[in-house]
């Protein structure tokens, strides 16, 4: 069997308040995903559409997505995994390719949050976690990565100034990311400035600033097979590795609480599955929900020792011109998470930097890159390993 | 005369704040906790204590359970304070949210609200205790060991 190629990607802007459907908010991501791969919809074998239904009015939303882009008649269907879904639906993609079964398939990520009102949104966020033992008690996304800061700062002696340096770094890139929800600069002194919202308490040691942004987006990418990727596609980028886990979604049913075990383990399955180590790769892409979050990614993919992830960030070597860098196009934290879609943005930032093709973003002569992607609070984990 | 309703057994809905959940096999959790009691169950085939309780062994695939106390005193593995809530959870703020390991299990719940911030340590020995809320629904907080 041959290799299994990306030969197109794309993304919406990632916005606050779209002004348009999911189906329309959809086509942005794939109109700019068929224009970089230079096909059409008739091309495609089959579409996954990736979501979290939570967010949703409409009811299986792959259908209707499918017609819309002119994906019809061909095989759809929805997947999810919370925040992981687009990267859950490339895996997905690369089976269905590599069990022959289709040519090209796309995976389409979408997510409009606003779709429902504010206080919607709130109840389900007091759903995100087990409801029968624990959201009985208020519980809300922050509060777990905060649980897991408050023991990595325990055992690690990690500080918040700490955590603090890795929005700096997001906010440096997310100025020059014209796809960014948020584009404003982001100091180390706001953070201890009262008067700045960025310092506002969320749940301890949380603060405003710590947080990712809510927003809507869609995104796209297309997986081919060798014969496929190199007849159509003169930079394919190769699905290198796979890897993918999940836990227990209750907190009492876990042992780690400084690390996330399915950013391990997924790591661990990519890092075999394509031979190569975390000193290969030349840039990443992790999931940066919150500081906390890429703190613990740096560790739990071999970049940096357990303990050790604030080195990575004090020394600048998560930067652009440092020796890993890591989520150069502003994270989640400025980018924006709208969930579906946010795998395949993180998946498209790797192939134009592969490719050479990320403008002001471009690091030097990337030829491996790594997309780490989480859903709920470190529920399930997706990595992904890339290369020219 | 209409049929005669079924009676519904939805004592899970007295469980936290808000609960989120009506209906569950372990509903007696409920009532044990109106008498001031936090159990586990425990599978009768081969031994492991389950908390949060569960109905069914995924290990021996058994229903076969027991109720046991949870006593003595666990780890505060990590808390967070909310400055913010979910609907429904306003008038609780600000609170925090906490684990506990007991070694054999862990319990995920609330630390009592009277305990100063300063006081509060991870790794530090609490104890699990059923509470009634002013909203008359029930929950369990941590206390000091």
């Amino acid at each position: 069997m041959g290799k299994v190629g990306i030969i197109g990607v794309g993304q919406s802007a990632f916005v606050r308040g779209y002004p348009g459907s999911i189906r329309e908010l959809a086509f942005e991501g794939f109109k700019e995903c068929l224009e970089d791969a230079q096909i059409s919809a008739k091309d495609i074998d089959s579409s996954i559409i990736c979501s979290s239904p939570e967010y949703d009015k409409q009811r299986s939303p792959a259908g209707v997505l499918a017609e819309y882009l002119g994906l019809t008649p061909q095989p759809t269907c929805y997947l999810e995994t919370l925040c992981s879904s687009s990267s859950m639906g490339v895996r997905m993609a690369y089976s269905l390719i590599k069990s022959g079964l289709h040519d090209i398939v796309a995976v389409i990520g979408f997510q409009k949050m606003s779709e429902i009102s504010s206080a919607e949104s709130q109840e389900r966020m007091g759903r995100g976690a087990d409801i029968q033992w624990e959201s009985p008690f208020g519980t809300m996304m922050p509060a777990y990565y905060a649980m897991y800061a408050r023991a990595h700062m325990a055992k690690y002696g990690t500080t918040s100034e700490d955590l603090a340096l890795i929005r700096v770094k997001a906010a440096t890139y997310g100025q020059i990311n014209e796809k960014a929800v948020y584009r404003k600069p982001v100091t180390f002194e706001m953070f201890s400035d009262p008067e700045s919202p960025i310092s506002n308490p969320v749940a301890s040691p949380l603060r405003v600033g710590d947080c990712c942004a809510n927003a809507d987006g869609s995104s796209c990418v297309i997986v081919a097979n060798e014969e496929k990727a190199r007849a159509l596609c003169k930079k394919p980028v190769w699905i290198l590795g796979l890897g993918a886990a999940s836990t227990s979604v209750n907190m009492a049913g876990r042992d780690l609480f400084t690390g996330l075990t399915v950013g391990e383990q997924a790591g661990e399955q990519a890092y075999k599955m394509s031979g190569v180590t975390p000193k290969d790769i030349d840039i990443a892409e992790v999931h940066d929900c919150f500081t906390i979050a890429e703190m613990m990614a740096y560790e739990n993919l071999g970049f940096a020792r357990p303990g050790e992830g604030k080195e990575l960030i004090k020394s600048k070597e998560t930067y652009k011109e440092g020796s890993i860098p890591i989520n150069v196009d502003g994270g989640l934290l400025s980018k924006g998470h709208p969930i579906g879609a946010t795998g395949g943005s993180q998946m498209r930032t790797i192939v134009l930097q592969l490719r050479g093709e990320a403008g002001e973003m471009q690091v030097e002569d990337p030829a491996i890159g790594l997309v780490h992607n989480i859903g709920g609070v470190g529920l399930y984990g997706n990595v992904t390993i890339l290369g020219r | 005369m209409g049929k005669k309703k079924k009676e519904v057994d939805d004592r899970f809905k007295k469980f936290g704040t808000v609960s989120f959940t009506s209906i569950s096999k372990v509903n007696d959790f409920v009532d044990y906790l109106e008498q001031g009691k936090i159990m586990a169950t425990k599978c009768k085939e081969c031994g492991t204590v389950f908390f949060p309780p569960r109905a069914d062994c995924y290990q021996c695939l058994k229903s076969d359970m027991e109720w046991v106390d949870v006593t003595g005193s666990g780890k505060l593995v990590s808390y967070s304070k909310l400055e913010y809530g979910p609907v429904g959870f306003e008038d609780d703020l600000p609170y925090s949210i906490a684990l506990l390991d007991y070694g054999d299990f862990k319990v995920f719940g609330r630390l009592a609200g009277d305990i100063p911030e300063d006081k509060i340590e991870v790794g530090m020995q609490m104890k699990a205790e059923a509470n009634k809320l002013p909203n008359g629904q029930l929950n369990y907080v941590f206390h000091k060991a």
